[in-house]
């Protein structure tokens, strides 16, 4: 039989001035199962909190309703006082008669009236109300980092050196991500590859890292704390363990004409590669697809001239399991490319490139070593013209988000180009300019000021080419939305900055959401903007959002931080309110049907299937079971549920319905 | 299923070519095109500029017209009348207050969810499937393919797959055995819109377009607009004056340059109707290797 | 003359947004009409709407539902299944010649206090204007048992 403890609080007079207290004390008091009921100035207050802790001892309450102010101000306070008085804590309601009562009603009979239906409802809650326990979650301190690029960096680095161990995961041969193929960065104009390159060398040196190259996430199961993760170690055809790096290999493979990736396809690499001199690990990988001894079956030069016997053509992929408590998605962008851009010719006239072809161009270590020379015939261009927003900011190509990083590249591009050709002419046309970052308008306006880079606020129609000259037609709309016409030798457009390609497969392998154009989607655009919404997981970088380097790399320390955070205790605690399967022995009694309903509705893949089988191993029950790890506690799934077979603890089928009824029937 | 054709006022004068060629080639394939009876002015030109609901009107009336003659489909060969008219459908069936009001001004209901046809969409569906047994030429030649700006804007109404890059009359053109060539100035302006007032802007533009076409070697140009086809041939004089140079670049409408691969008489497809000479287009054409 | 009719309306709300919502009209001292009253769940979706109905059938005479505004649920997702199941919901309460105006559903932010009142008053006014609710009797238990109690002894 419930013992039920009622204390109406007056909250000094914000509740007494217009609520009879003491009248719904009295009538509370009446009420069915309520052992105890009294009215107090301050039932937050100590001497309050004394009040209802000696009530419960003294009157054996076996739960309690404090009418007062909202459950979102003070009902952890209250839930305290009756841990502390001996009752579970999850026994102890909240009546919200101040917010949704004497601060919005005048003081009259209907206002009292009202806090007793509330209180009445209040009681009959809690008569439902089950001891639950919070729920202690033991925590994996690994980090798994995806992508390697600076993001992934910054974060393995953050993590590592706060004495947790990191597991780096990069789909290609080397970390370095685009960084690494950067020329020099904006606003400063110090060279990438001097201020990544030690970075990648503390990763791969770090005691606490653990890195994978060539290597991509298969399957994440679990939940915040103990994600369980496959890893595909793609064949590398060459023992690391073995291999010195000392390149005798790439120097001697017969196929030489492989377009270079790091090098935009703007030079040639051989089958058996590393992807830069500066590479981490500086040790060759097999491109399978394009190597001699796997498409044609003859040829292992490499193998025969390996000083140290490391090629291995019959080693396959092989697959990693391991645990982590945490993941940070650092899966980079991808540049929009040919074929998009057919009034620009890019893809048909060699000297049309992306911004990203530039980098190499102007890149010590690119394939003209930091000349700017064009594409088609190696000439250093007399005249470039820049086409910011290609792609960015336009509806008809699909593409409605600005690029971010294109005006401040742009501008350092035109920047570079002019302090390697000054005679040269340098256009840019524009639709805004966006250098909203610390000494970002004033870079673009050094461009335009002291190295005399004519800015053309305009778009470009069309692109030809004629008598060997690219002629960009656009229009300036600060004169008059005159027609302009340009005869250059090269054009250099800012395209667009997509997820990249893979991303919707990443995303769902990992139960994170993502928006219309694959960039992965944050918990909350405001307070939440490293979270996903599957606790645990991470983001960093440009996945995210287009972003330029600073930004990705505090967004990259944040999620490292969030990390670190989880790291910081043994075990975490969740609120207990989470959904429960009926369930009792032996376990084919569930009233689940097994339609997976629920399963379909949950937004946190909470909610899994599970086979029960007899002795001889025969299927005899499908039904559902939830990962409390993962349950958020939404409720979404009670509503779905067919025959009522899933309820959420603290806020049941018979709580709710409880009420309902008490707060109509008086 | 019975075709509707709208006709609109060019194809009934300045440009009387393409509607004949039009029709002998789809005769030629056994397709009947049957006029929509009583069809009015489609308001290209002018009604947009001064009146909204005008613009709608003139239009939803030609399609509910058709609607009530039983036509599933109408091929509507102007490019001015196809945006106009597909501008209109869109409007209406995307808002029921407007389509109710025209509805109330033309008199008549309007369903508005008649399928509409360019000339190269009919072409594409309707005689590219028995073609192979009529094109008995080959034009042998290079042609540029010019769509001109009503096909390919605004984009919500664009007849075209690649707006910026067309491709359907090139396919066309293959078709007939033609080597469409490369160029960039398939979507560009001819001026059309100063075709009276402002003649000089016209030739500037079209002398431009005739002249990356001769530079790049086209034998001839192929357009489906009426309008495209009056700037490009009969401002002659006026381009020469700009380029200072004369370029003798006939112009034929796809239909006409279709009919002559599918071995139709020059004059029975309007060739002998333009102001530059088209002779040497049909000089070019050989017989097509069994 | 007669006294006001005074209608008690149910308000089933979300704990992030309307309940918060809620709590701001009060912090703001809003003042709205006494004749509703909130029951709070975690989630729009996790309303089962059939509490709806019970709720009419013990002397409700109008309902409001509301949660977070599309895209900003607390749960990502719960109140697009909630907006769905209400479509539904509705459809079949029309079909059966229910007054569906007696149901309010509604979108109410955290930071939307004022919205709140507004809602409540309206409905409130609106429901006064309907009258008590009376198309909706309570279920007679005893018919039931009657019925049963004649099967089985037939």
């Amino acid at each position: 039989m419930a013992r039920i403890g009622v204390f109406i609080c007056h909250c000094g007079e914000n509740i007494s001035a217009t609520v009879d207290v003491a009248k719904v004390a009295e009538k509370a008091g009446k009420l069915s199962g309520v052992a105890y009921s009294v009215d107090y100035k301050y039932m937050c207050s100590d001497p309050g909190q004394t009040l209802i802790i000696d009530a419960i001892k003294e009157h054996k309450l076996t739960g309690i309703v404090v009418a007062s102010c909202s459950p979102r101000m003070h009902e952890g306070t209250f839930r305290k006082a009756a841990e502390k008085a001996g009752i579970n804590p999850y026994f102890c309601e909240m009546a919200n008669i101040r917010e949704q009562v004497s601060w919005v009603h005048p003081k009259s009979d209907a206002t009292t009236q009202k806090a007793l239906d509330i209180v009445r409802t209040m009681v009959e809650k809690v008569k439902k109300n089950t001891a639950l326990t919070p729920i202690k979650v033991p925590i994996t301190k690994t980090a798994l980092v995806i992508g390697g690029g600076i993001a992934g960096i910054q974060a393995a680095l953050d993590i590592a050196n706060a004495g947790h161990s990191v597991i780096m995961v990069e789909k290609k041969p080397s970390i370095g991500g685009h960084m690494s193929q950067l020329s020099e960065t904006f606003p400063t104009l110090d060279c990438s590859q001097c201020i990544l390159t030690p970075r990648m060398v503390e990763v791969a040196q770090h005691p606490n890292i653990t890195l994978y190259t060539y290597a991509e996430v298969e399957k994440v199961t679990g939940f915040v704390g103990n994600f369980e993760v496959t890893i595909r170690m793609k064949a590398k055809s060459v023992d690391h363990s073995k291999c010195t790096g000392c390149g005798t290999c790439w120097q001697k493979c017969p196929s030489k004409k492989i377009p270079d990736e790091f090098n935009e396809g703007m030079g040639f690499r051989t089958a058996i590669y590393s992807p830069f001199p500066q590479a981490v690990p500086n040790k060759p990988v097999i491109d399978r697809d394009h190597c001699n001894y796997f498409q044609k079956g003859k040829c292992g030069v490499c193998q025969k001239i390996c000083p140290a016997g490391a090629i291995d053509y019959e080693v396959q992929d092989e697959f990693l399991d391991v645990k982590v408590g945490a993941i940070i998605t650092a899966t980079g962008f991808d540049l929009k490319h040919a074929d998009f851009f057919p009034e620009y010719g890019y893809g048909q006239f060699k000297d049309v490139i992306d911004g990203m072809m530039f980098e190499r161009l102007a890149s010590a270590s690119g394939p003209t070593a930091g000349e700017i020379r064009r594409p088609s015939d190696g000439k250093i261009p007399e005249k470039i013209v820049f086409v910011a927003c290609a792609g960015s900011r336009d509806k008809a190509k699909g593409i409605e988000y600005c690029s971010k990083i294109c005006c401040m590249y742009t501008a350092k591009h035109a920047m570079l180009y002019k302090h390697k050709k000054h005679d040269g002419d340098a256009y840019v046309f524009y639709m805004d300019i966006r250098a909203a970052g610390k000494d970002y308008d004033e870079f673009v306006r050094r461009a335009i000021e002291e190295d005399d880079v004519h800015y053309i606020r305009g778009r470009v129609s069309r692109i030809y080419e004629k008598n060997g000259k690219l002629i960009v037609k656009g229009v300036d709309t600060l004169m008059n939305g005159d027609p302009v016409e340009i005869e250059a030798d090269m054009v250099v457009l800012a395209t667009a900055v997509i997820a990249n390609q893979d991303a919707e497969t990443v995303a769902q392998r990992m139960h994170i959401s993502y928006n219309k154009h694959h960039f992965f989607a944050e918990a909350h655009p405001k307070l939440r903007p490293v979270e996903t919404n599957t606790a645990g997981i991470m983001l960093a970088g440009a996945c995210q959002g287009a972003k330029d380097i600073p930004e990705t790399v505090s967004q990259a320390s944040a999620s490292a931080s969030k990390a670190i955070g989880l790291f910081s205790s043994n075990e975490m605690t969740r609120e207990p309110i989470v959904a429960v399967v009926n369930r009792q022995a032996p376990p084919n009694f569930t009233s689940c049907t097994g339609c997976m309903l629920c399963m379909e509705v949950c937004p946190y893949h909470a909610i899994e299937r599970e086979e029960m089988k007899d002795r001889t191993g025969n299927l005899i029950k499908v039904a559902v079971k939830v990962n409390a790890g993962l349950c958020q506690g939404c409720g979404t799934c009670v509503a779905m549920c067919r025959n009522k077979s899933i309820d959420l603890q603290g806020f049941s089928n018979d709580q709710m319905l409880s009420e309902v009824m008490a707060l109509l029937n008086s | 299923m019975r075709i509707g054709f709208y006709p609109g006022c060019s194809l009934e004068g300045s440009s009387k070519e393409y509607s004949d060629s039009l029709f002998a080639v789809a005769e030629k394939c056994g397709i009947m095109l049957e006029e929509i009876k009583d069809w009015s002015c489609c308001g290209a030109s002018a009604a947009h500029n001064l009146n909204h609901d005008l613009a709608l009107a003139l239009p939803a009336r030609t399609l509910a017209l058709a609607e009530k003659q039983g036509f599933e489909e109408v091929v509507i060969p102007c490019a001015a009348c196809y945006s106009r008219i597909a501008g209109t459908k869109q409007e209406i069936s995307n808002n029921v207050a407007t389509r109710k009001k025209i509805e109330r001004y033309i008199d008549l209901t309007l369903e508005a969810d008649i399928k509409i046809l360019t000339v190269f969409e009919f072409l594409q569906k309707y005689i590219f499937p028995v073609a192979d047994g009529h094109i008995v030429n080959k034009l042998n030649q290079k042609t540029a393919c010019y769509y001109g700006c009503l096909y390919s804007r605004p984009k919500e109404t664009a007849a075209l797959e690649q707006i910026e890059n067309p491709m359907e009359m090139d396919k066309v053109m293959v078709k007939a055995g033609a080597t469409p060539i490369d160029w960039a100035f398939k979507t560009e302006c001819c001026g059309a819109g100063f075709t009276m007032s402002r003649t000089d802007i016209v030739a500037k533009l079209s002398g431009k377009i005739i002249e990356d076409a001769a530079d790049r070697g086209a034998e001839s140009i192929i357009v489906a607009c009426p309008m495209c086809h009056v700037n490009l041939d009969m401002r002659r004089p006026e381009i020469k004056k700009q380029l200072n140079k004369e370029i003798n670049l006939p112009v034929l409408f796809i239909t006409q340059a279709l009919g002559l691969s599918m071995g139709i008489p020059a004059d029975q497809l309007g060739l002998n109707k333009h102001y530059v000479p088209t002779d040497k287009v049909v000089t070019c054409i050989v017989k097509k290797e069994a | 003359m007669s006294e006001q009719f005074e209608p008690k309306i149910v308000a089933f709300v979300c704990n992030w947004c309307t309940y918060a919502g809620a709590d701001l009209a009060g912090t703001s001292r809003t003042k709205y009409a006494t004749n509703v009253s909130i029951i709070r769940f975690p989630c729009t979706g996790r309303i089962d709407f059939m509490l709806l109905m019970k709720a009419f059938e013990n002397g409700a005479d109008g309902i409001i539902v509301s949660g977070c505004h599309p895209n900003d649920c607390h749960y990502t997702s719960g109140n697009f299944h909630a907006r769905r199941r209400w479509i539904v919901f509705r459809s079949l309460l029309d079909f059966m010649g229910f007054d569906t105006d007696r149901i309010t559903f509604s979108w109410v932010s955290a930071a939307e206090g004022a919205k709140w009142a507004g809602l409540v008053d309206e409905t409130t006014q609106r429901i006064r204007e309907k009258g008590a609710f009376t198309d909706f009797k309570k279920l007679d238990c005893s018919t039931f048992e009657k019925i049963s109690h004649d099967a089985i002894t037939e």
